[in-house]
């Protein structure tokens, strides 16, 4: 597979986009990694849990101290810094999990059609009627708050997804003359679907997982932004905007006066989404065979 | 030396179709013919006439909307039809092939060439992976691939149409099948391709003493290789005989018909002899002869069903007017 690996390699070292993209998720890595030796965490204590730092409720701007200012009385930049960890890790678990469900779901339900395609998907359709965030919301207030009954909230509402891009696509996929073939070839069912349906029709299915590992991450945020989302003082981007709610229209005739609670958080999600897009992107247009010419 | 008793044997085959009304559509309606070792046979018929209906029924693919419902199918002694699953999936690959009209969607776009090949040596000879290497490079030379080594792992998309059909050619006989079903082999393929695949084919049956079924609507084709053809119409078998039977002397005024609606350079002619009308819908069939609605010499008589008659030895018919299908020479297919 060598002649492979080059030629993915030249493809995606011959697109900017491509570069920007796994350049941005490095830098988020690394941070995430190097955590502890970027905002080195008070001994003894929850590293999770933003340190408070000064007794005063007023949001204070960046000075060397605090580069990127205080807001609820704890540093912006050790939360930006630690809360990668936590985009991360809701990201990445919710969307393994809601894949893989939907991948289930989505290949019983195309595979063997009938009774099974039709209770499956009309789950999925009132799965997909509630709005995802209220739904989230609700789910969380009765689960009660904390992360990880935010991530079950959102696994539970982003399953539907996934299961019905591959059921369309097994749907699809299943009539092609190749699996006929393989068929009149003597290869057991068991085998066409994992190797000859599966492999065509996964690929659309990694790319829209990447692409909602960024979306997921600003539904989490939200949902700490709204308070129903992380604990009090749990290092997340959601959460230091939430510290931002009162001071987002500034004050003493400056609109802009409390900017950098906003901006910081902000352009971490936004990067962080950016990222994951770029990424989904790229993978699509390096992997995907059929897009091969 | 061919033996007597014949390699495959379809016995009034029914293979029905039901709709999502439950209505019963009677695509193959006793279907009879038989293959005899080394033999290339030629089922031939209009589009939605029942041919790879029959075809795909031989190796037991009828997706769930359709259903085997009666005759037998009888390989070397065995009836394919009482056969498990999965002693059935056994004898797809390695005792039957079959190749496809569209060489480009018949391969699997994500695997190379070698992979899909060494597929079914694996499943069936079960050779460690370097020897199904191997063998599938020997499959690539055996249909004539230059540098059969180096498009082993090339994709299916760098190759071109006669290639992948070759490919696809290697593939059916990586395993030396003992019947070969070509459904339209080269329908999609340029003329000069088409005629290298018919010899390739030739020349590998002649090779590996198959059995051919060649499923066509190409009588130019069937004019080139079969030894015998199979006259398929609306589900049903309605002429059989030798070639020179077909093409010198045909009896059904459907066959008569099929052979006189193509151009022809070395006879003079004021016009085709075109077959009016469609192959009925499969949901009505007419009573007794189903050709009756488009043939000439219908009358009252073709409300019931025909005979099947052996009029010249191994020439069977399946008409009540065979005897005056010469008419047709002068009347033509006006009614």
């Amino acid at each position: 597979m060598n002649r492979e690996t080059r030629r993915i390699l030249r493809r995606l070292l011959s697109n900017t986009s491509a570069i920007l993209g796994f350049v941005l998720l490095i830098f988020f890595v690394v941070v995430a990694i190097f955590a502890p030796l970027f905002a080195p965490p008070p001994p003894n204590k929850d590293p999770y849990i933003m340190p408070i730092v000064t007794w005063s409720s007023n949001p204070l701007p960046p000075s060397p101290e605090h580069p990127f200012g205080v807001a609820g009385k704890r540093d912006i930049f050790y939360g930006v810094v630690w809360g990668t960890r936590t985009a991360f890790r809701v990201g990445i678990i919710v969307t393994l999990i809601s894949t893989a469900l939907g991948l289930l779901v989505g290949a019983v339900a195309g595979y063997f059609g009938k009774l099974w395609d039709e209770v499956l998907m009309r789950i999925t359709d009132i799965f997909m009627a509630i709005p995802f965030l209220v739904a989230a919301m609700v789910l969380t207030t009765i689960l009660g708050a904390g992360l990880d009954k935010v991530m079950i909230a959102m696994t539970a509402f982003s399953w539907m997804y996934p299961a019905r891009l591959i059921r369309g696509n097994i749907l699809q996929i299943k009539e092609e003359q190749f699996v006929l073939a393989a068929k009149a070839l003597g290869v057991s069912d068991f085998s066409i679907i994992l190797r000859h349906v599966l492999p065509n029709t996964i690929f659309p299915v990694l790319i829209q997982a990447s692409m909602r590992m960024g979306s997921l991450v600003i539904t989490a945020a939200a949902l700490s932004f709204l308070g129903v989302g992380a604990p009090q003082g749990y290092a997340d981007w959601g959460a230091l905007l939430n510290y931002a709610r009162n001071w987002m229209l500034g004050g003493q005739g400056e609109a802009l006066k409390y900017w950098y609670m906003t901006v910081f958080p902000g352009a971490a999600m936004v990067l962080f989404v950016l990222a994951w897009n770029l990424v989904g992107d790229t993978l699509r247009d390096a992997f995907d065979p059929r897009l091969r010419l | 030396m061919k033996e007597n008793t014949p390699l495959l044997q379809v016995q009034d085959l029914k293979v029905y179709f039901y709709t999502e009304e439950k209505e019963e559509l009677r695509a193959v309606d006793g279907v009879s013919f038989y293959l005899k070792e080394g033999e290339t046979i030629a089922l031939v018929g209009e589009s939605g006439c029942g041919k790879s209906v029959t075809s795909l029924a031989i190796l037991r693919l009828i997706d769930s909307d359709g259903k085997i419902q009666g005759g037998k199918i009888i390989l070397r002694g065995r009836d394919l039809l009482s056969l498990s699953e999965k002693e059935m999936r056994e004898i797809r690959g390695r005792d039957i092939s079959m190749i496809f009209q569209e060489p480009s969607s018949a391969l699997n776009p994500v695997y190379t060439v070698g992979d899909q090949i060494m597929e079914a040596i694996i499943l069936h000879q079960k050779l460690p992976r370097p020897q199904a290497r191997k063998a599938a490079e020997e499959a690539l030379r055996l249909v004539g691939i230059p540098e059969a080594r180096k498009r082993l792992d090339e994709y299916p998309h760098e190759l071109s149409g006669g290639m992948k059909q070759r490919a696809m050619i290697a593939m059916a006989l990586s395993c030396h099948p003992k019947v070969l079903i070509a459904d339209e082999p080269t329908t999609s393929l340029d003329v000069t391709i088409q005629a290298q695949i018919l010899e390739l084919i030739a020349e590998l049956q002649h090779r590996l003493n198959m059995g051919v079924i060649l499923i066509t609507h190409d009588l130019g084709v069937v004019a080139g290789m079969a030894e015998r053809v199979v006259i398929m119409y609306a589900g049903k078998v309605v002429e059989e005989g030798s070639r020179w039977d077909i093409f010198h002397h045909s009896f059904h005024p459907y066959t008569w018909g099929l052979l006189h609606s193509i151009p022809r350079l070395d006879i003079k002619q004021e016009k085709l002899a075109i077959i009016p009308g469609a192959v009925p819908d499969p949901l009505n069939f007419p009573s007794g002869c189903r050709f009756r609605n488009r043939c000439p010499l219908a009358d009252e008589l073709c409300l019931t069903e025909p005979q099947w008659r052996e009029i010249e030895s191994q020439h069977y018919v399946y008409c009540h007017h065979y005897s005056q299908v010469e008419v047709l020479k002068t009347r033509g297919f006006e009614r």
